[in-house]
């Protein structure tokens, strides 16, 4: 569905040239919600600018719905862009229409006639969920109600892509779920290929199947989002992955724990897929002579299954604990001992 | 007693100098509008990281706009007697002060409507974009629509001068209140004239200053 060879974009800047992107290679299949994480600056903005021709690589090739959008202008490109629509973080409607009259912009753009831009809207306003509201002008609207127009808008023409531009960065928590259920609703009633960027892991461990990290231009890593979860290999995946697993909190337990029993270990359990499901504590006390206190524990659902961690402290005969760390092993669940920071 | 008060003001004759401003004030503001919007436009569009950018054009457009919204009023009046001449045939009368009027007034204008363009969210233009709209579709449907609070409020403003100009223009000539003021109440020391031109002068500039309040608020639902 989307192809990207080779991409770099340069930016010439008074401190000489600058690489937004550099040499970034993704395939994206049909039907697939991929993301993409990276801080600000990280070049994902731009790169996902150039899936709908609004910037241009400097070099390399991008293919969406077997359009070369890199090449194609004019006429060809605004068409492709009836394909490939676009969500922002800040909405971006018109604040001089209302929601009825935002949604039938794109339909008026694609040359559509009045009694079909009224049915398609209705129709539109229903999926989105925004009954009642059709009248309202944007300010008169939440964050969230906001994002439902814009989604609503970018579906108007029945996109093949839709790529989402830091979505749901300026909504709080509760509403940036419910956005990210339409958006895997949209994803599986329609088979839409959904693109998005952010920076919060949450966003990725929702909805995404697959994810590419990007710093500094380059795409760093890239997997199936349970994969990375499992088993981060970059220090700036990590940091991304504790966003999700590890809260600040655990950190400081830990520590505290580690000074208050400094005999036995403090241990990080990590749990994928159907490891979650197994009674691995109640078996580690019915077979080994060790003490286990449960610290913390947390299990995050991604879209390609489950992911957990669990800190537990483990205390008794050091070679018990030991023997107890290889039990934990062979049932397939990644241990890590922390030690005193 | 009315007449008691103003005893040389000639009522019908107030009233034909009044039609007479309101006709040069209407004809220009229509003109203005749309001469300065065109102008605002293409100084906005052909400005740094607009749809059409190009710095010579921009830098062309600008430069005549300044120009022309530096010269004082009285001496564009003068400037251009041979251009109005080549135009309407005459120096006298109210179509005479038109080109003036609007040439003055249009550059004046062309900058707020630039300024009212510049406000409008950057990324309400790049969604439109990003829905393959072609550059009129932004014009006619993003950038005119989003900015119409303040080009409405820009020619109230622009309006008001105008009316200003009118009296300018009519002092050399071009008939209407101004003219009225400073012929038959001025030059013949009738105080009471000048006085009465210039309350209707003041009604037209509050009911301009009203209706123009009353469109920006109404218009605007941000």
């Amino acid at each position: 569905m989307i192809s990207i060879k080779n991409v770099q974009k340069i930016y010439a800047s008074k401190q000489g040239q600058v690489k937004a992107v550099d040499d970034v290679n993704i395939e994206i299949t049909e039907g697939e919600i991929f993301g993409v994480i990276g801080y600000s600056g990280a070049g994902k903005s731009t790169l996902i600018r150039m899936l709908n021709g609004l910037e241009i690589p400097s070099d390399g090739t991008i293919t969406v719905a077997n359009r070369v959008v890199s090449k194609i202008k004019g006429r060809s490109l605004r068409q492709a862009r009836q394909e490939i629509s676009m969500i922002f973080q800040h909405f971006n409607l018109l604040w001089s229409r209302t929601v009825k009259e935002n949604i039938a912009f794109p339909l008026e753009i694609a040359g559509i006639d009045k009694a079909e831009r009224t049915n398609r809207v209705n129709e539109l306003i229903k999926l989105v969920g925004l009954e009642g509201r059709e009248n309202a002008y944007p300010s008169e609207l939440s964050g969230g109600q906001k994002q439902r127009v814009g989604i609503a808008r970018a579906l108007a023409n029945n996109p093949k892509v839709l790529l989402c531009d830091e979505a749901t960065s300026a909504l709080d928590p509760q509403t940036t779920d419910s956005i990210l259920d339409l958006l895997v609703d949209i994803n599986k009633r329609l088979g839409l290929t959904i693109v998005l960027i952010t920076h919060e892991m949450h966003v990725i461990q929702k909805i995404c199947h697959r994810v590419a990290v990007m710093e500094a231009g380059r795409i760093v890593e890239l997997g199936s989002v349970l994969e990375v979860f499992k088993n981060p290999q970059q220090p700036i995946t990590k940091r991304f992955v504790q966003q999700v697993t590890e809260p600040e909190e655990t950190k400081e337990t830990a520590d505290h724990l580690i000074e208050r029993f400094p005999k036995g270990k403090i241990v990080q359990l990590t749990f994928v897929g159907e490891a979650t499901e197994q009674p691995l504590i109640t078996n580690l006390i019915r077979h080994h002579e060790v003490t286990v206190n449960i610290l913390q524990g947390k299990i995050n659902q991604t879209q390609n299954g489950s992911y957990g961690t669990l800190f537990v402290h483990l205390d008794g005969d050091i070679k018990e604990i030991t023997r107890a760390i290889e039990y934990i092993r062979s049932q397939l669940v990644g241990v890590e001992v922390l030690t005193n920071a | 007693m009315l007449e008691q008060f103003f005893p040389n003001v000639k009522w019908d004759r107030m009233w034909e100098a009044t039609t007479e401003t309101l006709y040069m004030t209407s004809i220009s503001v229509i003109a203005t509008f749309i001469l300065g919007i065109i102008l605002g436009l293409l100084l906005f569009l052909t400005s740094k990281g607009n749809i059409w950018e190009n710095k010579p054009i921009n830098t062309i457009i600008s430069a005549i706009v300044n120009i022309f919204r530096s010269i004082p009023f009285i001496l564009l009046i003068v400037l251009l007697i041979p251009f109005t001449k080549l135009i309407v045939g005459s120096m006298i009368g109210e179509n005479a002060a038109l080109p003036a009027l609007i040439i003055g007034a249009a550059p004046f204008y062309a900058r707020m409507v630039e300024i009212g363009l510049r406000e409008i969210d950057k990324g309400v233009i790049e969604a439109a974009k990003s829905m393959g709209a072609k550059t009129s579709t932004i014009i006619l449907k993003v950038l005119l629509p989003e900015s119409m609070p303040a080009l409405v409020s820009g020619i109230t403003v622009t309006a008001i001068s105008l009316v200003s100009f009118t009296a300018m223009a009519g002092v050399i000539g071009a008939g209407g209140l101004g003219n009225l003021a400073y012929l038959e109440g001025f030059q013949r020391g009738r105080f009471d004239v000048t006085l009465m031109a210039t309350v209707v002068i003041l009604v037209i500039v509050f009911i301009i200053q009203f209706v123009g309040d009353y469109i920006t608020t109404k218009l605007d639902k941000r």
